[in-house]
């Protein structure tokens, strides 16, 4: 789930408002923009990119290996479901509030077909100085920059400011992971740990968490044996149980997905777990001084 | 979306063919006492889409039309949870033999709906995975597909459900249809009822609608509750904001639910007390402008941050939006930005021009000045 420029990405919705703003920006920084799709345009071209009437055409005539979606809820389930079919390896889904039965219907075929989803609702995936797919601003140099941290984050927003804060310190990004706001993911906290944990671009690891669900937990059984020094933030620990704050995953119900639950887990596997997010920066120092005192 | 139990029962266990008792909705306890005399012995039951609404006193017996009047106006005055009472369901009495538990709902870590079947019925199932695990049993279902008649059969085996098995496999299959169909988070009947009859019925019913696909549940989404609102998370509501009231006195406004919670964490880490949690994130980030002044309609807020990290969301459309209700409500509490990310160049220099502010580098100054201002 790391992209690399070598990718070749297929943009669903390339037509719209937002697949046309993105695409150009995502062009504009390096990335791998074959194709988009739209059966009413297709055989035209949208900002220098072929049109087709579907993924599995664009696949076969350009080639496709990741598909990202600027496709209203409504028309979600059928055009994740068709990309799937045609094979892409990755799929990012940034659309939120698909219905959750149709997220489940995506998930299933992905599964059959080996197709990994990012997302729903997420903000997509940045390899700083390489490309970046999805709706980040990758492209504002004062935010991202090549480097050894890896950063995942399930909001876009938060995620963005975490970043901001390590170009800041000068710690630049192997890559940004955004797994998204939705409960049910395609890949997990879980899932983009062992790959930065499995990057050689990667020195260190910074997870940006929410309350609710038990991706935290199930990360940090996986935190257990990574050597990288790890940071995570936390975010809601002032926020009232039982409500939903916004992100449909942030919501706490009875005894699960607690601030307290997470962060004694992400501990437990000696993940270093700060309270705000400018202290991000010098517990990554720490860590990597740590560690490099540690192999000496 | 939650729905009260008769409308659950109405709209999406009677059409699934689902039994259910024969009940009148009431709205006053003469009402009731019209419907006990033509149901005969029956429950009063409070209608409120919360838990534990026996427990808390809102279910009650009554043999006649004048015991019936007279605890209906006892749950009619009754607040459960966070609800009035102004709704009860008379439903005729069953005569119990034994009680179930049946449900269906996503399994988030399978990404599959599950079916979850109880012969310890009336209780709580997170009470009943506690104390006895294995009187629960579990089916995952492949969405594409229906539970095969063989995949109910199994969960069911060993159970000893007597002559009321079939009966049993019958409402798992037609509760699944129905969760499909009306696009459930949760549909759950607790109890199931084996009756001295021999009747399975569903005796009560809880079901949360998906409110991602309201859109295409349209029918029945005007019977459902988006939960106990104040006015203001109401005028909210209406503009298409999640907006949470809380008791502190430091407005927050900011992009995303991610940033607009650590904003919140924040100013609880540097010992103040935010008054709202309201976010502009995905498409609503054009919306700053009534977000302004809902934060600001709240009567607690004794200062405001606004938090912007564009990503998707532009700062400076947002910082537009800002300043358009600054101009209209001029309001007196003092503010505390901080900006970054798309738009941030154009965001500031507006906010510098029209508000004469300067933004804060990082998040957290501009957090702890707000509290050090809201004291």
């Amino acid at each position: 789930m790391i992209v690399r420029r070598k990718d070749r990405v297929v943009v669903l919705g390339i037509t719209g408002k937002q697949g046309t703003f993105w695409t150009e920006k995502m062009l504009a920084y390096g990335t791998n923009v074959v194709a988009g799709v739209n059966p009413k345009r297709a055989g035209e071209s949208h900002v220098g990119v072929p049109i087709f009437t579907t993924t599995g055409e664009a696949a076969r005539k350009v080639g496709a290996d990741v598909a990202v979606m600027f496709i209203p809820p409504p028309m979600a389930k059928e055009a994740a479901i068709s990309a799937a079919e045609a094979g892409v390896k990755l799929l990012v889904v940034l659309t939120e509030h698909i219905p959750v039965q149709d997220v489940m219907a995506i998930h299933t075929s992905a599964a059959k077909r080996g197709t990994r989803i990012v997302g729903p609702n997420t903000a997509g995936l940045v390899t700083p100085g390489e490309c970046f797919v999805g709706i980040m601003p990758a492209f504002v140099p004062s935010i991202f920059k090549p480097g050894r941290v890896g950063v995942i984050s399930r909001s876009g927003s938060l995620g963005t400011l975490i970043c901001l804060n390590l170009t800041r310190a000068g710690f630049g990004q192997s890559a940004f992971i955004g797994i998204g706001g939705d409960p049910m993911l395609g890949t997990t906290t879980r899932d983009a740990l062992q790959a930065f944990d499995e990057d050689c671009g990667t020195d260190s690891i910074v997870i940006v968490g929410e309350i609710g669900g038990d991706m935290e937990e199930l990360a940090a059984e996986y935190a257990r044996k990574v050597r990288k020094p790890m940071v995570a933030f936390i975010a809601g620990a002032a926020a009232p149980p039982g409500k939903k704050m916004g992100h449909a995953g942030a919501i706490v119900t009875s005894n699960a997905g607690t601030y307290a639950g997470k962060r004694r887990a992400l501990e437990a596997a000696d993940v270093v777990v700060v309270d705000t997010p400018s202290q991000i920066a010098p517990a990554v120092t720490a860590g990597l001084a740590k560690r490099s005192k540690d192999v000496a | 979306m939650n729905f009260e139990e008769h409308a659950a029962k109405a709209l999406i266990l009677a059409p699934a063919g689902i039994a259910v008792p024969h009940g009148i909705l009431c709205l006053s306890a003469k009402e009731a006492a019209v419907a006990a005399a033509q149901i005969g012995p029956c429950v009063v039951k409070a209608q409120v889409p919360a838990g534990n609404r026996g427990k808390a006193g809102g279910i009650k017996l009554a043999d006649t039309p004048a015991e019936a009047e007279k605890v209906a106006g006892q749950i009619l005055r009754m607040t459960i949870g966070d609800y009035k009472v102004e709704r009860l369901l008379i439903e005729q009495q069953a005569d119990i033999t034994c009680e179930f538990y049946a449900a269906v709902l996503h399994d988030t870590s399978a990404r599959k709906p599950l079916i979850l079947f109880s012969t310890e019925g009336g209780m709580d199932i997170e009470e009943v995975a506690a104390v006895k695990p294995q009187a629960i049993r579990r089916l995952l279902v492949d969405i594409d597909g229906n539970p095969s008649a063989n995949g109910i059969a199994g969960m069911l085996k060993g159970l000893d459900l007597g002559a009321a098995q079939a009966q049993i496999a019958a409402v798992l299959e037609k509760l699944y249809a129905a969760y499909r169909a009306r696009d459930a988070e949760l549909l759950e009947i607790n109890p199931l009822a084996l009756l001295a009859d021999g009747l399975v019925v569903a005796l009560d019913c809880k079901f949360v609608l998906d409110d991602a696909a309201v859109y295409r549940q349209l029918d029945i989404a005007k019977a459902g509750s988006h939960g106990a609102m104040t006015e203001l998370e109401w005028r909210g509501a209406k503009a298409g904001l999640k907006l949470i009231q809380l008791d502190g006195n430091v407005g927050v406004l900011a992009n995303g639910a991610g940033l607009t919670m650590t904003t919140m964490d924040v100013i609880r880490h540097y010992g103040g007390q935010p008054a709202n949690f309201l976010e502009i994130g995905g498409e609503a980030y054009t919306k700053s402008e009534i977000a302004l002044d809902l934060v600001l309609s709240n009567p607690g807020v004794k200062s405001l941050v606004i938090n912007f990290c564009g990503a998707f969301a532009r700062t400076d459309v947002m910082a537009d939006g800002v300043v358009k209700a600054w101009r209209k409500l001029k309001p007196k509490v003092p503010v505390f930005f901080s900006i970054h990310g798309t738009g941030e160049k154009e965001a500031v220099a507006l906010v510098r021009k029209e508000l004469s502010i300067e933004p804060y580098d990082f998040m957290e100054d501009a957090i702890q000045e707000a509290v050090k201002a809201a004291q």
